[in-house]
């Protein structure tokens, strides 16, 4: 399909900051400023108020059957964007045109009045996105199911809890089906059970041959659904392309993969240790050579220590013991290295970690160094924490963090064995099924 | 560079740009969104008469009791001529068009700000939030009208054929309603003391109309400035179609109706011209 859904224009919104001096927000201050202003001895001019661009010179086009993910810090710039898509603010400069029925979910419930119970809220509420009410009509099964709210349907929606009340409206807006869907963080709110279910509508309306523009903050459901993303900073497209390559690029400039990527003491005398070793050096890094983009979870990497060994001929080994987010220990490794005598001076250990190996989240680690493989000469918190980051494409509808303290990517294999008699009677009649 | 055959040039459904111009009106959305509207209203009248047990009946009641309040002090106190209409009759006719403008007025002051939560996050065109709150109180409006049809029974006297002519009345209310709500809840969102200043307006507009006062009471060199009023019209429409007064001022109802078309064409203006910066100012 090559046409286009939308295509825009040097988009550009600006607002003005008032001054609030000359800010006027009652009729008689308004009034009474006029009156002013022409009995004035000197007719000076006004003061500009202040102004700022929330958009400038936004361009691109969007073909039909996209979906199209749009990401950026907080104030960039992409609900206003949205909201122009939308119509319910006008561009101060530029030209945006859209081929289709559009619907925005710009929040759940919208209109929904707590007086009013669930029945009538849904023709409500629908009428206001807006379905027309044979279509509301011929849904309204399908919504209540969705929405779980079967018994509750009569009540007046100020008794519904809160996760009811943003099922249902997430319910009616699902069943609105335009051909382009415009979707802004509305998944920030509620549980994770409701929120899986919206990423789930989404991917359907996607699969269906809709086009979907859609704001988070969850990289991992954007890198997702999304084949392509905007990059939107301070009103201006940084960049539009593939998702995963800006989704990495605006991770690297926005989170900050690497906390404290090293320790470095140079003054022995000042450097953690005793009389038997001194630190000097702890370091984390990629093993690929791109030091300043952050790890994720496929990123192999390692950890480098080096110490100063002050005991000719000891045996010393190091130890690390890796923590998790939840400050669980996750594992420990040894770089046990046969037991030979160490002479006096400097040596470094590398431990390197393969990826697809732990789990998303913030680890830190604690180095520990070990005379004659049985005793702990001395234990040192390393400062150095990382930031392993999850944009993992997802199969299912899960977008969350998986539970466990490592995330290994093991093998599987499934095969079919045979049938068995016996199993039979308890197998479901394919008419049954589903 | 060859098209492929069966190409068209289609043509976007919708063109999102800065709208230039006092006059795109653009009236036909409004036609487009008409099932909307019924629902808003459905939504006033339904919420109304949800909330209190005697919510209905306070639709009677208040201008039952400022009928009984006037017969006391205008009709027996004052002793007000009434032009030869039983007092209480005369007074409730014409506070049947008023409680229904007052109710109007006050409910679309507050209508677009209070529906601020639709206008920041959902597309249609605003003008159906006050046409919305200018036509529920019709269902009040409709009920008082029984009351008025009891109380003409009461005091005997009989409805004449202008009795016809009451439609056109009650659309002149409406438009009157209308016209005042476009600018006051228009001019309330961007100055927010406008809200405030409407009850009190209202009152005194009420004593300006010819309520609980005859418009034969006017002297005539004042006729004419205070038959800028635009209730004028309506409320002397209602009491001609409804007790078939003789020697209605046809004048004053002319250039009220014209006060009243002027509002409407400028509120339209002025209401879709704020239009665009209400989602940015509310």
């Amino acid at each position: 399909m090559n046409d286009i859904a939308i295509r825009v224009e040097k988009l550009s919104k600006q607002y003005s900051i008032g001054t609030s001096k000359y800010r006027n927000d009652t009729l008689r201050d308004q009034l009474a400023d006029g009156l002013k202003y022409l009995f004035r001895r000197n007719r000076q001019p006004r003061q500009c108020e202040e102004s700022f661009w929330a958009l400038k010179d936004v361009s691109f086009e969007i073909k039909q059957g996209e979906i199209v993910g749009i990401i950026g810090h907080n104030g960039a710039g992409k609900s206003t964007l949205l909201k122009i898509l939308s119509r319910i603010t006008e561009p101060t400069v530029g030209v945006g045109e859209i081929y289709g029925r559009v619907g925005s979910l710009l929040e759940v419930g919208t209109g929904f009045h707590p007086d009013l119970t669930g029945r009538e809220n849904i023709y409500l509420n629908g009428a206001i996105i807006g379905m027309k009410k044979d279509e509301i009509r011929r849904c309204f099964d399908s919504i209540v199911a969705f929405a779980e709210i079967d018994k509750f349907v009569d009540m007046p929606v100020k008794r519904y809890s809160s996760g009811m009340y943003v099922r249902l409206g997430f319910s009616v807006a699902a069943h609105l089906e335009p051909e382009i869907l415009l979707v802004d963080e509305v998944l920030s709110v509620g549980d994770a059970a409701f929120q899986k279910k919206c990423l789930g509508k989404i991917d359907d309306a996607a699969k269906g041959g809709r086009t979907v523009i859609f704001i988070s903050h969850n990289m991992t459901a954007i890198n997702s659904l999304c084949k392509r993303v905007i990059w939107v900073n301070s009103g201006e497209i940084v960049e539009d392309g593939p998702s995963t390559e800006i989704v990495t690029r605006y991770l690297a400039k926005s989170v900050k993969g690497m906390d404290l990527c090293e320790e470095v003491w140079d003054d022995v005398g000042g450097a953690p240790g005793n009389d038997m070793v001194r630190f000097h050096s702890v370091r984390v890094r990629r093993q690929d050579g791109r030091l300043s983009d952050p790890l994720t979870m496929q990123t192999p990497f390692q950890v480098e220590v080096e110490c100063w060994n002050l005991v000719p001929g000891a045996r010393l080994h190091i130890t690390l013991h890796l923590y998790t987010t939840e400050g669980v220990i996750a594992f420990t490794t040894a770089s046990l290295n046969g037991n030979h005598p160490m002479p006096a001076g400097l040596f470094r250990s590398v431990c390197s970690f393969p990826g697809d190996l732990l789990n998303s989240g913030p680890h830190r680690f604690v180095v520990l160094v070990v005379k004659d493989a049985s005793s702990v000469i001395y234990s040192h918190e390393s400062r150095v924490s990382f930031d392993i980051l999850d944009v993992r494409e997802r199969q299912g509808a899960y977008f969350g963090r998986e539970p466990g303290v490592v995330q290994p990517v093991l093998k599987w294999t499934t095969e079919y064995l045979g049938e068995d008699q016996e199993l039979k009677p308890l197998v479901r009649n394919v008419r049954q099924a589903f | 560079m060859e098209l492929a055959a069966g190409y068209a040039l289609r043509k976007p459904s919708v063109v999102i740009q800065p709208r230039k111009g006092l006059f795109q009106l653009d009236l036909r959305s409004v036609w487009q969104y008409r099932e909307l509207l019924y629902f808003l209203v459905w939504r006033d009248v339904i919420v109304r008469y949800k909330q209190t047990a005697i919510g209905a009946a306070w639709a009677i009641l208040q201008p039952l009791i400022t009928m009984l309040i006037f017969t006391l002090i205008f009709g027996r106190l004052a002793k007000i001529p009434s032009d030869g209409i039983p007092y209480p009759v005369f007074a409730f006719a014409a506070l049947l068009p008023w409680s229904y403008f007052a109710q109007a007025l006050t409910r679309s002051s507050n209508s677009v700000v209070g529906s601020s939560n639709l206008v920041t996050k959902i597309y249609f065109p605003r003008l159906l939030i006050p046409l919305s709150a200018s036509v529920a109180p019709v269902v009040d409006l409709f009920f008082s009208f029984l009351v008025l049809l009891g109380l003409m029974a009461w005091f005997k006297t009989s409805p004449t054929w202008g009795l016809l002519a009451l439609p056109l009345f009650l659309g002149l209310a409406i438009m009157t309603a209308l016209a005042v709500g476009l600018w006051s809840s228009a001019l309330n969102v961007r100055y927010r003391d406008v809200g405030h200043i409407v009850p009190f307006l209202s009152q005194v507009w009420m004593y300006a109309s010819p309520v609980a006062y005859p418009i034969s009471m006017v002297p005539e060199k004042w006729r004419l400035l205070y038959s800028l009023n635009p209730m004028v019209g309506v409320i002397e429409g209602f009491r001609w179609a409804l007790l078939g007064k003789e020697h209605p001022d046809f004048m004053a109802m002319a250039v009220s109706s014209a006060v009243v078309f002027v509002l409407l064409v400028g509120g339209i203006v002025y209401f879709k011209r704020m239009e665009r910066t209400f989602a940015d100012i509310i």
